[in-house]
Protein backbone atom coordinates (compact mmCIF):
# COMPACT_ATOMS: atom_id res chain seq x y z
CA UNK A 1 0.00 0.00 0.00
CA UNK A 2 2.74 2.40 0.96
CA UNK A 3 4.64 1.35 -2.11
CA UNK A 4 1.67 2.08 -4.29
CA UNK A 5 1.23 5.52 -2.81
CA UNK A 6 4.80 6.36 -3.77
CA UNK A 7 4.15 5.44 -7.37
CA UNK A 8 1.74 8.33 -7.92
CA UNK A 9 3.27 10.69 -10.38
CA UNK A 10 2.57 14.11 -8.84
CA UNK A 11 3.49 16.07 -11.92
CA UNK A 12 1.27 13.89 -14.07
CA UNK A 13 -1.55 14.28 -11.57
CA UNK A 14 -1.14 18.05 -11.53
CA UNK A 15 -1.17 18.18 -15.33
CA UNK A 16 -4.35 16.13 -15.47
CA UNK A 17 -6.04 18.39 -12.92
CA UNK A 18 -4.82 21.44 -14.79
CA UNK A 19 -6.18 20.10 -18.05
CA UNK A 20 -9.50 19.23 -16.44
CA UNK A 21 -9.73 22.67 -14.80
CA UNK A 22 -9.20 24.42 -18.13
CA UNK A 23 -11.86 22.32 -19.80
CA UNK A 24 -14.30 22.97 -16.95
CA UNK A 25 -13.71 26.72 -17.13
CA UNK A 26 -14.13 26.83 -20.89
CA UNK A 27 -17.26 24.66 -20.87
CA UNK A 28 -18.79 26.48 -17.92
CA UNK A 29 -18.09 29.89 -19.48
CA UNK A 30 -19.53 28.81 -22.81
CA UNK A 31 -22.66 27.32 -21.32
CA UNK A 32 -23.22 30.35 -19.11
CA UNK A 33 -22.81 32.59 -22.15
CA UNK A 34 -24.93 30.72 -24.66
CA UNK A 35 -27.67 29.19 -22.53
CA UNK A 36 -27.90 31.25 -19.37
CA UNK A 37 -27.56 34.58 -21.15
CA UNK A 38 -24.74 36.00 -19.04
CA UNK A 39 -23.16 39.25 -20.18
CA UNK A 40 -23.99 41.04 -23.44
CA UNK A 41 -26.40 39.41 -25.83
CA UNK A 42 -24.79 38.77 -29.21
CA UNK A 43 -26.58 37.96 -32.43
CA UNK A 44 -25.29 35.54 -35.05
CA UNK A 45 -24.08 38.56 -37.00
CA UNK A 46 -21.96 39.65 -34.07
CA UNK A 47 -20.38 36.22 -33.85
CA UNK A 48 -19.59 36.28 -37.55
CA UNK A 49 -18.04 39.68 -37.07
CA UNK A 50 -15.86 38.34 -34.26
CA UNK A 51 -14.83 35.50 -36.53
CA UNK A 52 -13.95 37.82 -39.41
CA UNK A 53 -12.01 40.13 -37.12
CA UNK A 54 -10.16 37.10 -35.76
CA UNK A 55 -9.31 35.75 -39.19
CA UNK A 56 -8.09 39.12 -40.33
CA UNK A 57 -5.92 39.60 -37.23
CA UNK A 58 -4.80 35.98 -37.54
CA UNK A 59 -3.68 36.49 -41.12
CA UNK A 60 -1.24 39.17 -39.90
CA UNK A 61 0.04 36.79 -37.22
CA UNK A 62 0.43 34.12 -39.88
CA UNK A 63 2.59 36.37 -42.08
CA UNK A 64 4.89 37.24 -39.17
CA UNK A 65 4.93 33.64 -37.90
CA UNK A 66 6.37 32.48 -41.22
CA UNK A 67 9.55 34.42 -40.50
CA UNK A 68 10.05 32.59 -37.21
CA UNK A 69 9.31 29.23 -38.74
CA UNK A 70 11.54 29.67 -41.81
CA UNK A 71 14.55 30.72 -39.75
CA UNK A 72 13.91 28.00 -37.19
CA UNK A 73 13.67 25.49 -40.01
CA UNK A 74 17.17 26.22 -41.31
CA UNK A 75 19.04 27.29 -38.15
CA UNK A 76 17.07 25.81 -35.21
CA UNK A 77 17.18 29.28 -33.77
CA UNK A 78 14.35 31.49 -32.50
CA UNK A 79 15.01 34.86 -34.08
CA UNK A 80 13.60 37.14 -31.40
CA UNK A 81 14.55 40.20 -33.44
CA UNK A 82 11.96 39.24 -36.06
CA UNK A 83 9.34 41.58 -34.54
CA UNK A 84 11.81 44.41 -35.11
CA UNK A 85 12.16 43.56 -38.80
CA UNK A 86 8.38 44.03 -38.92
CA UNK A 87 8.59 47.37 -37.10
CA UNK A 88 11.57 48.74 -39.05
CA UNK A 89 9.96 48.45 -42.47
CA UNK A 90 6.60 49.73 -41.31
CA UNK A 91 7.91 52.79 -39.49
CA UNK A 92 10.20 53.82 -42.33
CA UNK A 93 7.53 53.33 -44.98
CA UNK A 94 4.95 55.18 -42.90
CA UNK A 95 7.14 58.21 -42.30
CA UNK A 96 8.81 58.49 -45.68
CA UNK A 97 6.11 57.22 -48.02
CA UNK A 98 2.64 56.80 -46.50
CA UNK A 99 2.38 60.17 -44.71
CA UNK A 100 3.79 62.30 -47.58
CA UNK A 101 1.65 60.47 -50.15
CA UNK A 102 -1.40 60.93 -47.95
CA UNK A 103 -0.68 64.63 -47.34
CA UNK A 104 -0.31 65.32 -51.06
CA UNK A 105 -3.59 63.53 -51.78
CA UNK A 106 -1.87 60.98 -54.05
CA UNK A 107 -2.81 58.06 -51.82
CA UNK A 108 -6.51 58.75 -52.17
CA UNK A 109 -6.30 59.41 -55.90
CA UNK A 110 -4.23 56.33 -56.74
CA UNK A 111 -4.69 54.01 -53.75
CA UNK A 112 -3.32 50.91 -55.49
CA UNK A 113 -0.10 52.49 -56.75
CA UNK A 114 0.31 54.29 -53.44
CA UNK A 115 -0.12 51.14 -51.40
CA UNK A 116 2.28 49.22 -53.65
CA UNK A 117 4.91 51.93 -53.15
CA UNK A 118 4.41 51.75 -49.37
CA UNK A 119 4.64 47.95 -49.41
CA UNK A 120 7.79 47.90 -51.54
CA UNK A 121 9.57 50.38 -49.28
CA UNK A 122 8.50 48.47 -46.16
CA UNK A 123 9.72 45.18 -47.62
CA UNK A 124 13.05 46.64 -48.76
CA UNK A 125 13.74 48.17 -45.33
CA UNK A 126 12.67 45.03 -43.44
CA UNK A 127 14.83 42.85 -45.67
CA UNK A 128 17.84 45.16 -45.32
CA UNK A 129 17.56 45.21 -41.52
CA UNK A 130 17.22 41.40 -41.50
CA UNK A 131 20.22 40.83 -43.76
CA UNK A 132 22.35 43.20 -41.72
CA UNK A 133 21.32 41.53 -38.44
CA UNK A 134 22.01 38.06 -39.84
CA UNK A 135 25.41 39.03 -41.20
CA UNK A 136 26.62 40.96 -38.17
CA UNK A 137 24.96 39.30 -35.20
CA UNK A 138 24.10 35.71 -36.19
CA UNK A 139 26.46 34.40 -38.84
CA UNK A 140 29.67 34.73 -36.80
CA UNK A 141 27.97 32.72 -34.04
CA UNK A 142 26.63 29.92 -36.21
CA UNK A 143 28.86 27.29 -34.61
CA UNK A 144 28.38 28.64 -31.08
CA UNK A 145 26.16 26.81 -28.54
CA UNK A 146 22.48 27.38 -29.20
CA UNK A 147 21.93 29.70 -26.26
CA UNK A 148 24.41 32.24 -27.65
CA UNK A 149 22.52 33.30 -30.82
CA UNK A 150 19.32 33.40 -28.75
CA UNK A 151 20.87 36.00 -26.45
CA UNK A 152 22.26 37.93 -29.42
CA UNK A 153 18.79 37.92 -30.96
CA UNK A 154 17.32 39.53 -27.86
CA UNK A 155 20.17 42.06 -27.95
CA UNK A 156 19.53 42.77 -31.63
CA UNK A 157 15.85 43.23 -30.85
CA UNK A 158 16.59 45.97 -28.29
CA UNK A 159 19.20 47.49 -30.58
CA UNK A 160 16.70 48.00 -33.40
CA UNK A 161 13.90 49.18 -31.09
CA UNK A 162 15.95 51.98 -29.63
CA UNK A 163 17.74 52.70 -32.88
CA UNK A 164 14.35 53.49 -34.44
CA UNK A 165 13.13 55.28 -31.31
CA UNK A 166 16.18 57.51 -31.59
CA UNK A 167 15.69 58.04 -35.31
CA UNK A 168 11.95 58.75 -35.39
CA UNK A 169 11.06 59.56 -31.78
CA UNK A 170 9.16 57.37 -29.39
CA UNK A 171 5.67 58.81 -29.89
CA UNK A 172 2.83 57.18 -31.80
CA UNK A 173 2.84 58.02 -35.48
CA UNK A 174 -0.53 57.91 -37.24
CA UNK A 175 -0.85 55.63 -40.26
CA UNK A 176 -3.00 57.34 -42.91
CA UNK A 177 -6.51 56.13 -43.51
CA UNK A 178 -7.39 55.17 -47.05
CA UNK A 179 -10.67 56.64 -48.24
CA UNK A 180 -11.41 53.59 -50.38
CA UNK A 181 -11.16 51.30 -47.37
CA UNK A 182 -13.66 53.25 -45.26
CA UNK A 183 -16.88 51.46 -44.47
CA UNK A 184 -17.94 47.92 -45.08
CA UNK A 185 -19.16 45.53 -47.74
CA UNK A 186 -22.43 43.73 -47.15
CA UNK A 187 -22.28 40.10 -48.20
CA UNK A 188 -25.29 37.92 -47.43
CA UNK A 189 -26.50 40.31 -44.76
CA UNK A 190 -23.16 40.25 -42.96
CA UNK A 191 -20.95 43.30 -42.75
CA UNK A 192 -17.34 42.90 -43.75
CA UNK A 193 -15.21 45.88 -42.82
CA UNK A 194 -13.28 46.72 -45.96
CA UNK A 195 -9.94 47.05 -44.19
CA UNK A 196 -10.27 43.64 -42.61
CA UNK A 197 -11.28 41.99 -45.86
CA UNK A 198 -8.40 43.58 -47.77
CA UNK A 199 -5.91 42.61 -45.06
CA UNK A 200 -7.11 39.03 -45.15
CA UNK A 201 -7.02 38.77 -48.95
CA UNK A 202 -3.56 40.34 -49.14
CA UNK A 203 -2.23 37.96 -46.48
CA UNK A 204 -3.65 34.90 -48.14
CA UNK A 205 -2.09 35.92 -51.47
CA UNK A 206 1.28 36.34 -49.75
CA UNK A 207 0.94 32.99 -47.96
CA UNK A 208 0.16 31.16 -51.19
CA UNK A 209 3.00 32.96 -52.96
CA UNK A 210 5.43 31.96 -50.25
CA UNK A 211 4.25 28.36 -50.30
CA UNK A 212 4.81 28.17 -54.06
CA UNK A 213 8.24 29.78 -53.66
CA UNK A 214 9.34 27.25 -51.04
CA UNK A 215 7.78 24.16 -52.59
CA UNK A 216 8.11 24.76 -56.31
CA UNK A 217 11.20 26.84 -57.08
CA UNK A 218 14.83 25.76 -57.14
CA UNK A 219 15.79 28.31 -54.48
CA UNK A 220 12.91 27.17 -52.26
CA UNK A 221 14.00 23.55 -52.64
CA UNK A 222 17.55 24.60 -51.74
CA UNK A 223 16.19 26.24 -48.56
CA UNK A 224 14.52 22.94 -47.64
CA UNK A 225 17.72 21.04 -48.44
CA UNK A 226 19.78 23.36 -46.22
CA UNK A 227 17.19 22.92 -43.47
CA UNK A 228 17.82 19.17 -43.58
CA UNK A 229 21.59 19.00 -43.82
CA UNK A 230 23.97 21.89 -44.40
CA UNK A 231 27.04 19.77 -45.22
CA UNK A 232 25.26 17.66 -47.80
CA UNK A 233 23.65 20.78 -49.25
CA UNK A 234 27.13 22.29 -49.67
CA UNK A 235 28.28 19.10 -51.43
CA UNK A 236 25.43 19.65 -53.91
CA UNK A 237 26.92 23.03 -54.73
CA UNK A 238 24.41 25.02 -52.67
CA UNK A 239 25.95 28.14 -51.10
CA UNK A 240 24.68 27.59 -47.58
CA UNK A 241 25.41 31.10 -46.25
CA UNK A 242 23.65 32.68 -49.18
CA UNK A 243 20.65 30.37 -48.81
CA UNK A 244 20.38 31.26 -45.12
CA UNK A 245 20.44 34.96 -46.06
CA UNK A 246 17.65 34.33 -48.57
CA UNK A 247 15.65 32.61 -45.83
CA UNK A 248 16.00 35.63 -43.54
CA UNK A 249 15.14 37.96 -46.41
CA UNK A 250 12.01 35.98 -47.29
CA UNK A 251 10.75 36.04 -43.71
CA UNK A 252 11.51 39.74 -43.41
CA UNK A 253 9.70 40.58 -46.66
CA UNK A 254 6.60 38.86 -45.24
CA UNK A 255 7.05 40.83 -42.02
CA UNK A 256 7.28 44.09 -44.00
CA UNK A 257 3.94 43.39 -45.66
CA UNK A 258 2.43 42.30 -42.34
CA UNK A 259 3.55 45.60 -40.79
CA UNK A 260 1.75 47.70 -43.39
CA UNK A 261 -1.41 45.59 -43.02
CA UNK A 262 -1.11 46.10 -39.26
CA UNK A 263 -0.85 49.84 -39.90
CA UNK A 264 -4.03 49.76 -42.00
CA UNK A 265 -5.95 48.04 -39.20
CA UNK A 266 -4.60 49.85 -36.13
CA UNK A 267 -3.76 53.14 -37.87
CA UNK A 268 -0.75 53.92 -35.70
CA UNK A 269 2.85 52.80 -35.57
CA UNK A 270 5.74 53.28 -33.16
CA UNK A 271 9.12 51.84 -32.25
CA UNK A 272 7.74 49.19 -29.92
CA UNK A 273 4.98 47.98 -32.26
CA UNK A 274 6.95 44.84 -33.14
CA UNK A 275 7.11 43.45 -29.64
CA UNK A 276 3.61 42.14 -28.94
CA UNK A 277 2.79 41.02 -32.51
CA UNK A 278 6.23 39.38 -32.60
CA UNK A 279 5.60 37.37 -29.46
CA UNK A 280 2.07 36.53 -30.61
CA UNK A 281 3.34 35.38 -33.98
CA UNK A 282 5.99 33.29 -32.26
CA UNK A 283 3.15 31.76 -30.24
CA UNK A 284 1.29 31.11 -33.49
CA UNK A 285 4.36 29.45 -35.00
CA UNK A 286 4.74 27.17 -31.98
CA UNK A 287 1.01 26.53 -31.97
CA UNK A 288 1.07 25.34 -35.57
CA UNK A 289 4.34 23.47 -35.17
CA UNK A 290 7.52 25.48 -35.49
CA UNK A 291 9.50 24.71 -38.63
CA UNK A 292 6.34 23.92 -40.60
CA UNK A 293 5.12 26.51 -43.12
CA UNK A 294 1.47 25.41 -43.24
CA UNK A 295 1.74 25.14 -39.44
CA UNK A 296 2.66 28.82 -39.14
CA UNK A 297 -0.30 29.82 -41.29
CA UNK A 298 -2.75 27.61 -39.43
CA UNK A 299 -1.32 28.67 -36.05
CA UNK A 300 -1.72 32.34 -37.00
CA UNK A 301 -5.36 32.01 -38.02
CA UNK A 302 -6.10 29.80 -35.04
CA UNK A 303 -4.62 32.29 -32.59
CA UNK A 304 -6.40 35.24 -34.21
CA UNK A 305 -9.78 33.53 -34.09
CA UNK A 306 -9.23 32.29 -30.55
CA UNK A 307 -8.35 35.77 -29.35
CA UNK A 308 -11.40 37.28 -31.02
CA UNK A 309 -13.97 34.67 -30.01
CA UNK A 310 -12.46 33.49 -26.73
CA UNK A 311 -13.19 36.51 -24.54
CA UNK A 312 -16.89 36.88 -25.44
CA UNK A 313 -17.44 33.14 -25.49
CA UNK A 314 -15.63 31.79 -22.42
CA UNK A 315 -14.88 34.79 -20.29
CA UNK A 316 -17.95 37.00 -20.39
CA UNK A 317 -20.05 34.06 -19.27
CA UNK A 318 -17.90 33.77 -16.17
CA UNK A 319 -18.83 37.32 -15.27
CA UNK A 320 -15.35 38.75 -15.82
CA UNK A 321 -15.83 42.47 -16.39
CA UNK A 322 -13.06 43.52 -18.80
CA UNK A 323 -12.99 40.28 -20.71
CA UNK A 324 -11.58 41.81 -23.90
CA UNK A 325 -8.53 42.95 -21.99
CA UNK A 326 -7.87 39.29 -21.38
CA UNK A 327 -7.26 38.30 -24.98
CA UNK A 328 -3.52 38.35 -24.39
CA UNK A 329 -4.05 36.08 -21.40
CA UNK A 330 -5.83 33.67 -23.71
CA UNK A 331 -3.00 33.81 -26.25
CA UNK A 332 -0.29 33.04 -23.74
CA UNK A 333 -2.36 30.47 -21.86
CA UNK A 334 -2.64 28.70 -25.18
CA UNK A 335 1.13 28.90 -25.64
CA UNK A 336 1.68 27.28 -22.25
CA UNK A 337 -0.98 24.64 -22.91
CA UNK A 338 0.52 23.76 -26.28
CA UNK A 339 4.00 23.52 -24.84
CA UNK A 340 2.75 21.20 -22.12
CA UNK A 341 0.37 18.98 -24.01
CA UNK A 342 1.43 19.09 -27.64
CA UNK A 343 4.99 20.38 -27.91
CA UNK A 344 5.14 19.53 -31.61
CA UNK A 345 2.23 21.90 -32.34
CA UNK A 346 -0.93 21.30 -34.35
CA UNK A 347 0.76 19.76 -37.39
CA UNK A 348 4.45 19.91 -36.49
CA UNK A 349 6.91 17.12 -35.90
CA UNK A 350 8.25 16.38 -32.45
CA UNK A 351 11.11 18.73 -31.68
CA UNK A 352 13.04 15.95 -30.00
CA UNK A 353 13.07 13.91 -33.18
CA UNK A 354 14.69 16.68 -35.15
CA UNK A 355 18.41 16.77 -34.92
CA UNK A 356 19.62 19.94 -33.35
CA UNK B 1 48.98 14.79 -64.89
CA UNK B 2 46.80 12.96 -62.44
CA UNK B 3 43.15 14.02 -62.18
CA UNK B 4 43.33 14.13 -58.38
CA UNK B 5 46.48 14.56 -56.41
CA UNK B 6 46.37 14.59 -52.62
CA UNK B 7 49.75 15.70 -51.27
CA UNK B 8 50.69 14.88 -47.69
CA UNK B 9 47.57 16.24 -46.00
CA UNK B 10 47.29 16.59 -42.24
CA UNK B 11 43.74 17.12 -40.97
CA UNK B 12 42.70 17.71 -37.38
CA UNK B 13 39.41 17.53 -35.46
CA UNK B 14 40.20 20.10 -32.82
CA UNK B 15 43.38 18.68 -31.30
CA UNK B 16 42.90 15.18 -32.67
CA UNK B 17 45.38 14.49 -35.43
CA UNK B 18 43.12 12.48 -37.77
CA UNK B 19 45.17 12.37 -40.96
CA UNK B 20 48.92 12.10 -40.57
CA UNK B 21 50.20 12.83 -44.05
CA UNK B 22 47.94 11.16 -46.59
CA UNK B 23 49.03 11.17 -50.24
CA UNK B 24 46.76 9.69 -52.88
CA UNK B 25 46.72 10.07 -56.65
CA UNK B 26 43.86 9.15 -58.94
CA UNK B 27 44.42 8.99 -62.69
CA UNK B 28 41.66 9.81 -65.12
CA UNK B 29 39.41 6.83 -65.82
CA UNK B 30 40.49 4.84 -62.76
CA UNK B 31 38.62 3.35 -59.86
CA UNK B 32 40.75 3.75 -56.75
CA UNK B 33 39.75 2.23 -53.42
CA UNK B 34 40.75 3.38 -49.96
CA UNK B 35 40.26 0.51 -47.55
CA UNK B 36 40.77 0.29 -43.82
CA UNK B 37 38.97 -0.30 -40.56
CA UNK B 38 36.87 2.02 -38.43
CA UNK B 39 38.64 5.25 -37.56
CA UNK B 40 41.38 4.73 -40.13
CA UNK B 41 40.67 8.15 -41.63
CA UNK B 42 38.88 7.10 -44.81
CA UNK B 43 35.89 9.40 -44.40
CA UNK B 44 38.10 12.23 -43.13
CA UNK B 45 40.17 11.93 -46.31
CA UNK B 46 37.05 12.26 -48.47
CA UNK B 47 35.70 15.16 -46.41
CA UNK B 48 39.03 16.94 -46.78
CA UNK B 49 39.08 16.43 -50.54
CA UNK B 50 35.50 17.68 -50.83
CA UNK B 51 36.26 20.85 -48.88
CA UNK B 52 34.08 20.12 -45.83
CA UNK B 53 37.28 19.95 -43.78
CA UNK B 54 40.40 22.04 -44.29
CA UNK B 55 43.80 20.35 -44.02
CA UNK B 56 46.22 22.06 -41.65
CA UNK B 57 49.06 21.29 -44.06
CA UNK B 58 49.40 19.66 -47.43
CA UNK B 59 47.20 20.31 -50.43
CA UNK B 60 44.71 18.79 -52.83
CA UNK B 61 45.15 19.33 -56.57
CA UNK B 62 42.31 18.65 -58.97
CA UNK B 63 43.31 18.67 -62.65
CA UNK B 64 46.39 20.54 -61.50
CA UNK B 65 44.48 23.25 -59.62
CA UNK B 66 44.92 23.77 -55.87
CA UNK B 67 41.50 23.37 -54.24
CA UNK B 68 42.36 25.08 -50.94
CA UNK B 69 41.06 28.43 -52.17
CA UNK B 70 37.58 27.00 -52.82
CA UNK B 71 34.77 26.23 -50.42
CA UNK B 72 32.83 22.97 -50.51
CA UNK B 73 29.97 24.33 -52.62
CA UNK B 74 32.32 25.48 -55.38
CA UNK B 75 33.67 22.01 -56.07
CA UNK B 76 30.60 20.57 -57.81
CA UNK B 77 31.01 23.07 -60.61
CA UNK B 78 34.67 21.99 -60.89
CA UNK B 79 33.52 18.41 -61.53
CA UNK B 80 33.74 16.73 -58.14
CA UNK B 81 30.63 15.02 -56.76
CA UNK B 82 30.22 13.03 -53.57
CA UNK B 83 28.03 10.14 -52.51
CA UNK B 84 28.22 10.77 -48.77
CA UNK B 85 28.49 8.29 -45.94
CA UNK B 86 25.10 7.00 -44.85
CA UNK B 87 23.71 8.15 -48.21
CA UNK B 88 22.73 11.62 -47.01
CA UNK B 89 19.60 11.92 -49.11
CA UNK B 90 17.28 14.80 -48.20
CA UNK B 91 14.64 12.74 -46.42
CA UNK B 92 11.82 15.28 -46.70
CA UNK B 93 12.43 16.08 -50.36
CA UNK B 94 10.95 13.92 -53.10
CA UNK B 95 13.14 11.67 -55.22
CA UNK B 96 13.00 14.04 -58.19
CA UNK B 97 13.73 17.05 -55.95
CA UNK B 98 16.79 15.23 -54.58
CA UNK B 99 17.99 14.58 -58.11
CA UNK B 100 17.32 18.22 -58.97
CA UNK B 101 19.56 19.31 -56.09
CA UNK B 102 22.35 17.24 -57.65
CA UNK B 103 22.15 19.50 -60.69
CA UNK B 104 21.77 22.65 -58.56
CA UNK B 105 24.70 24.55 -60.10
CA UNK B 106 23.65 23.82 -63.68
CA UNK B 107 21.41 25.91 -65.88
CA UNK B 108 21.41 23.84 -69.08
CA UNK B 109 17.85 22.52 -69.06
CA UNK B 110 18.40 20.10 -71.95
CA UNK B 111 21.55 18.65 -70.43
CA UNK B 112 19.81 18.19 -67.09
CA UNK B 113 16.87 16.42 -68.73
CA UNK B 114 19.31 14.18 -70.58
CA UNK B 115 21.15 13.26 -67.39
CA UNK B 116 17.89 12.67 -65.56
CA UNK B 117 16.94 10.18 -68.26
CA UNK B 118 20.32 8.50 -67.92
CA UNK B 119 19.93 8.22 -64.13
CA UNK B 120 16.43 6.80 -64.50
CA UNK B 121 17.78 4.28 -67.02
CA UNK B 122 20.52 3.29 -64.58
CA UNK B 123 18.05 3.08 -61.68
CA UNK B 124 14.53 2.39 -62.99
CA UNK B 125 13.35 2.10 -59.39
CA UNK B 126 13.95 5.81 -58.90
CA UNK B 127 11.72 6.71 -61.83
CA UNK B 128 8.89 4.64 -60.37
CA UNK B 129 9.23 6.52 -57.09
CA UNK B 130 10.06 9.99 -58.38
CA UNK B 131 7.30 11.72 -56.42
CA UNK B 132 7.86 9.77 -53.24
CA UNK B 133 9.56 11.44 -50.29
CA UNK B 134 13.15 10.12 -50.05
CA UNK B 135 12.83 9.29 -46.33
CA UNK B 136 10.34 6.54 -47.18
CA UNK B 137 12.71 4.70 -49.54
CA UNK B 138 14.51 1.51 -48.53
CA UNK B 139 18.24 1.62 -47.77
CA UNK B 140 19.15 0.26 -51.20
CA UNK B 141 16.89 2.75 -52.97
CA UNK B 142 18.40 5.58 -50.95
CA UNK B 143 21.86 4.47 -52.01
CA UNK B 144 20.72 4.49 -55.64
CA UNK B 145 19.27 7.96 -55.10
CA UNK B 146 22.52 9.24 -53.57
CA UNK B 147 24.45 7.86 -56.54
CA UNK B 148 21.95 9.18 -59.06
CA UNK B 149 21.99 12.59 -57.39
CA UNK B 150 25.79 12.73 -57.64
CA UNK B 151 25.60 11.72 -61.32
CA UNK B 152 23.23 14.63 -61.97
CA UNK B 153 26.14 17.05 -61.68
CA UNK B 154 27.89 15.20 -64.54
CA UNK B 155 31.06 14.85 -62.48
CA UNK B 156 34.50 13.96 -63.78
CA UNK B 157 35.44 12.63 -60.32
CA UNK B 158 32.99 10.78 -58.10
CA UNK B 159 33.85 10.35 -54.42
CA UNK B 160 31.95 7.50 -52.79
CA UNK B 161 31.88 6.94 -49.05
CA UNK B 162 30.90 3.39 -47.98
CA UNK B 163 28.29 2.67 -50.66
CA UNK B 164 27.82 -0.87 -49.30
CA UNK B 165 27.10 0.18 -45.72
CA UNK B 166 24.06 -1.53 -44.24
CA UNK B 167 22.91 -3.14 -47.48
CA UNK B 168 21.96 -6.77 -48.12
CA UNK B 169 24.62 -8.76 -50.05
CA UNK B 170 22.50 -8.92 -53.22
CA UNK B 171 22.17 -5.15 -53.23
CA UNK B 172 25.88 -4.71 -52.57
CA UNK B 173 26.60 -6.72 -55.74
CA UNK B 174 24.17 -4.58 -57.70
CA UNK B 175 25.64 -1.33 -56.38
CA UNK B 176 29.18 -2.40 -57.29
CA UNK B 177 28.02 -3.45 -60.76
CA UNK B 178 26.64 0.04 -61.18
CA UNK B 179 29.89 1.58 -59.94
CA UNK B 180 31.76 -0.30 -62.67
CA UNK B 181 29.18 0.78 -65.23
CA UNK B 182 29.46 4.45 -64.24
CA UNK B 183 33.24 4.14 -64.48
CA UNK B 184 33.06 2.57 -67.95
CA UNK B 185 30.98 5.52 -69.11
CA UNK B 186 33.98 7.70 -68.27
CA UNK B 187 33.66 8.85 -64.65
CA UNK B 188 36.74 8.51 -62.45
CA UNK B 189 35.92 7.09 -59.02
CA UNK B 190 37.56 7.31 -55.63
CA UNK B 191 35.90 4.77 -53.38
CA UNK B 192 36.12 4.41 -49.62
CA UNK B 193 35.05 1.03 -48.28
CA UNK B 194 35.16 -1.25 -45.28
CA UNK B 195 34.06 -4.08 -47.56
CA UNK B 196 37.62 -4.60 -48.83
CA UNK B 197 36.67 -7.69 -50.80
CA UNK B 198 34.21 -5.85 -53.06
CA UNK B 199 36.26 -2.68 -53.15
CA UNK B 200 39.37 -4.43 -54.44
CA UNK B 201 37.38 -6.45 -56.93
CA UNK B 202 36.13 -3.39 -58.85
CA UNK B 203 39.16 -1.13 -58.32
CA UNK B 204 42.24 -0.72 -60.45
CA UNK B 205 44.38 0.39 -57.55
CA UNK B 206 44.02 0.58 -53.81
CA UNK B 207 45.40 2.21 -50.69
CA UNK B 208 45.25 0.73 -47.21
CA UNK B 209 44.75 3.19 -44.37
CA UNK B 210 45.44 2.62 -40.71
CA UNK B 211 45.04 5.27 -37.98
CA UNK B 212 45.48 8.19 -40.32
CA UNK B 213 48.35 6.83 -42.37
CA UNK B 214 48.73 4.91 -45.59
CA UNK B 215 50.43 1.62 -44.84
CA UNK B 216 50.16 0.01 -48.28
CA UNK B 217 49.43 1.00 -51.83
CA UNK B 218 49.46 -1.15 -54.93
CA UNK B 219 47.35 -2.40 -57.80
CA UNK B 220 44.11 -4.00 -56.65
CA UNK B 221 45.23 -7.46 -57.78
CA UNK B 222 48.48 -7.27 -55.84
CA UNK B 223 46.67 -6.00 -52.74
CA UNK B 224 44.25 -8.92 -52.89
CA UNK B 225 47.28 -11.25 -52.78
CA UNK B 226 49.05 -9.33 -50.01
CA UNK B 227 49.21 -11.41 -46.80
CA UNK B 228 48.61 -8.40 -44.49
CA UNK B 229 45.54 -7.37 -46.45
CA UNK B 230 44.27 -10.92 -46.63
CA UNK B 231 44.61 -11.34 -42.91
CA UNK B 232 43.34 -7.97 -41.71
CA UNK B 233 40.73 -7.02 -44.29
CA UNK B 234 39.72 -10.04 -46.35
CA UNK B 235 39.39 -12.51 -43.49
CA UNK B 236 41.70 -15.04 -45.14
CA UNK B 237 44.12 -16.76 -42.73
Amino acid sequence: MAQRFKDIDYIGLFLWLFRAAIIVIVVWGTVAKLFLGQGNAYTTKDWINFLVAGLSQGSIFALIALGYTLVYGVLFMINFAHGEFFMAGTMTATIFVALPLSASGFLDKHPVIGMLAILVVAMVVSVSVALLTERVAYRPLRRAPRLVPLITAIGASFFWQYFFAGLFGSGLIPFPELAVLRGAWMIGGVEFLKTRAVVMIASVIMLIGLYIFIMRTKTGTAIRAVAEDKDIAALMGIDVDRTISITFATGAAMAGVAGILYGLVFRQVNFIMGFVPGIKAFTAAVLGGIGSIPGAAIGGFFLGVFEAIGPPLFLEGLGIPGSHQLKDVIAFTMLVLVLIFRPQGIIGERLAEKKA
Amino acid sequence: MALLEVNDIHTYYGNIHALKGISVTVEEGEIVSLIGGNGAGKTTTLRTISGLLQPRSGNVLFAGEDLSKYRAHHLVAKGIAMVPEGRGVFARLSVSENLGMGAYHRNDKDGIAEDLERVYKLFPRLEERQNQVAGTLSGGEQQMLAMGRAMMSRPSLLLMDEPSMGLAPVLVEAIFDTIEEINKEGTTILLVEQNAHMALQVAHRGYVLQTGEIILSNSAQELQKDPTVQKAYLGIE
